[in-house]
């Protein structure tokens, strides 16, 4: 199966496990900004990494330094393959706008009602140039 | 470069036209790696200026010497380049989380383009000064356009609150008391989310203090932007005004046991019998808090440190009238320039417990310090440090 989502920042195309988060998350003091880990021990999703992962989120909050954590994990290698915001959080995004203008590979950003995040739990997300999310034949991720 | 992310982000934003800022207050000069540096330095080679005020946020280092930070020296070095670049660019050196106490103050109904999200809703609900919350980067590039999106709070009709936070049902002793406006914060950001609110039930004024750190709660455990207070704030005579006159979407009654339920989730460690250290400060104290804590000390001695956090604008006047030197003689570790949950001050001590006045502080210092948190008033933390383990003073809400 697949579903068309809509791009907010173009980035190049990428392929990872399935991260939904299932409370918002402020990424600055919620994301260790070398390691992609989730720092924030009142989140729900607290221990597990965003690097290399489809990140859906479903909200943001907190800090206006979330846009410099981003920033970060592109520049280190630790940002997620794809982020799937249920809104569009300019802050964050920002991160992305910036690595750009910087000359860096950036993951692509997309939008999808959350409603539909449970179509990809725990599997492996294919995100195209078209920004078509897809589950690869794969399956179930470890 | 700065002018095209002011542009990219206002595609992104739907906003259809740019508009003229006073000021600009910019958080992003604070090192969370090197790609923040590199950003500035290109900005600088670019030979990019502020065109209007712009101060700074806190730095990851005390360039004033008062307390040394525990960064590796690659780490110090890129912090400072980091620093000196946004110098470079113009902006002032106030590096403060507190700029409005420092004497940026916008006046009432003027646009600008503020980062930091406990300035912002400061700037928004305190000043009355219109500012969306700015993320890092685009906070500076706005400050070199001089421009911003037009789009959010901005916008007249985006100002308008559109549920009801009642306090009513509070005591007014613990409304009268500095230890509830965190609470109050934490709860009203967790309850409204992005949306605007406003409060009902405050009789009286709380004092600017109080409402800054209403603020800084209140943005850290929700997306606020802007709140109002009946009574209190400049956009907020009445109610009816603030709702525009139309209907709340909801009103949130606040009852003396969700108040308490609010306060026990500030806290993280589970009684604890000791108290490693405490940290007030966040926002930067004023002069008239740093007075509070003085008094409570009463020229006692703490047993653990007490790490006060301020800026420049208030460290000057510490020093002026020797109270900086009796602070520091009775233990109290002044932080200056930045704070203990934004770089690494605290030792670095597993299973550590830090207490704290501080809903913001609460909220981020388990994820960016490993301490585990115990909140308290002012009272109870300078007791509890004197001590060197949890004293309560009083059963609040």
């Amino acid at each position: 199966m697949s579903l068309q989502a809509e791009v907010l920042v173009d980035g190049k195309c990428g392929q990872g496990a399935a991260l939904t988060l299932t409370q918002p998350i402020s990424f600055w003091g919620g994301v260790d900004a070398k390691s992609g880990r989730i720092v924030d021990v009142r989140h729900p999703q607290h221990g597990q990494s965003v690097a290399g992962r489809v990140l859906f989120l479903p909200g943001t909050i907190g800090s206006s330094s979330a846009s410099a954590v981003l920033l970060e994990l592109v520049h280190n290698g630790h940002a997620p393959a794809a982020i799937v915001l249920h809104e569009l959080d300019a802050i964050l995004l920002l991160g992305l706008i910036v690595a750009r203008e910087m000359g860096w590979r950036t993951p692509m950003a997309l939008r999808l009602d959350k409603s539909r995040f449970g179509h990809f739990s725990g599997r492996n997300v294919q995100v195209s140039p078209q920004a078509r999310l897809s589950v690869c034949a794969e399956g179930i991720t470890p | 470069m700065a002018m095209r992310i002011v542009a990219e982000s206002a595609r992104l934003l739907g906003a259809s036209r740019l508009i003229p800022i006073a000021s600009a207050h910019i958080d992003g000069a604070l090192y969370h790696g090197d790609s923040g540096t590199l950003f500035a330095e290109k900005l600088v080679e670019g030979k990019a200026k502020v065109a209007i005020r712009s101060t700074l946020n806190v730095g990851a280092l005390d360039l004033t010497g008062c307390v040394r930070i525990r960064l590796e020296k690659p780490q110090r070095d890129m912090a400072r380049r980091m620093m000196e670049a946004y110098r470079k660019l113009g902006c002032e050196t106030s590096w403060t989380c507190a700029p409005y106490q420092a004497g940026h103050r916008p006046a009432f109904g003027t646009d600008v383009a503020w980062g930091e999200s406990n300035a912002v809703v400061f700037c928004n609900s305190v000043l009355g000064a219109r500012t969306n919350r700015y993320g890092d980067f685009l906070d500076i590039a706005c400050a070199i356009a001089g421009r911003a999106p037009d789009y959010g709070l901005h916008r007249p009709e985006s100002r308008r609150a559109r549920l009801i936070f009642d306090v009513t049902a509070l005591p007014a002793s613990f409304l009268a008391s500095e230890a509830a406006w965190p609470i109050l914060g934490s709860l009203y950001g967790r309850e409204v989310g992005d949306a605007i609110g406003v409060v009902t039930g405050v009789t009286c004024h709380p004092g600017e203090d109080a409402l800054k750190a209403f603020g800084a709660a209140a943005a850290s455990s929700g997306a606020v932007g802007l709140f109002h207070i009946a009574g209190v704030t400049p956009e907020s005579p009445d109610s009816e005004t603030a709702l525009g006159g139309a209907e709340p979407e909801t009103i949130v009654r606040v009852t003396p046991q969700l108040a308490a339920a609010a306060r026990a989730r500030l806290s993280t460690a589970e009684h604890p019998k000791t108290v490693d250290a405490v940290a007030v400060g966040s926002p930067h104290l004023s002069s008239n808090e740093f007075a509070a804590l003085e008094h409570l000390i009463a020229e006692r001695h703490l047993a653990v440190p007490l790490y006060a956090c301020t800026g420049r604008h208030v460290l000057g006047r510490l020093e002026s009238t020797g109270r900086r030197k009796a602070l520091e003689a009775a233990g109290v570790v002044i932080v200056a320039d930045t704070c203990v949950v934004v770089t690494p001050i605290l030792p670095d001590m597993a299973g550590g417990v830090l207490m704290t006045n501080s809903g913001k502080f609460a909220h981020y210092a388990p994820g960016n310090t490993g301490y585990s948190v115990l909140y308290g008033s002012l009272a109870d933390c300078v007791e509890s440090a004197v001590a060197g383990k949890p004293i309560f003073m009083d059963i609040v809400a």
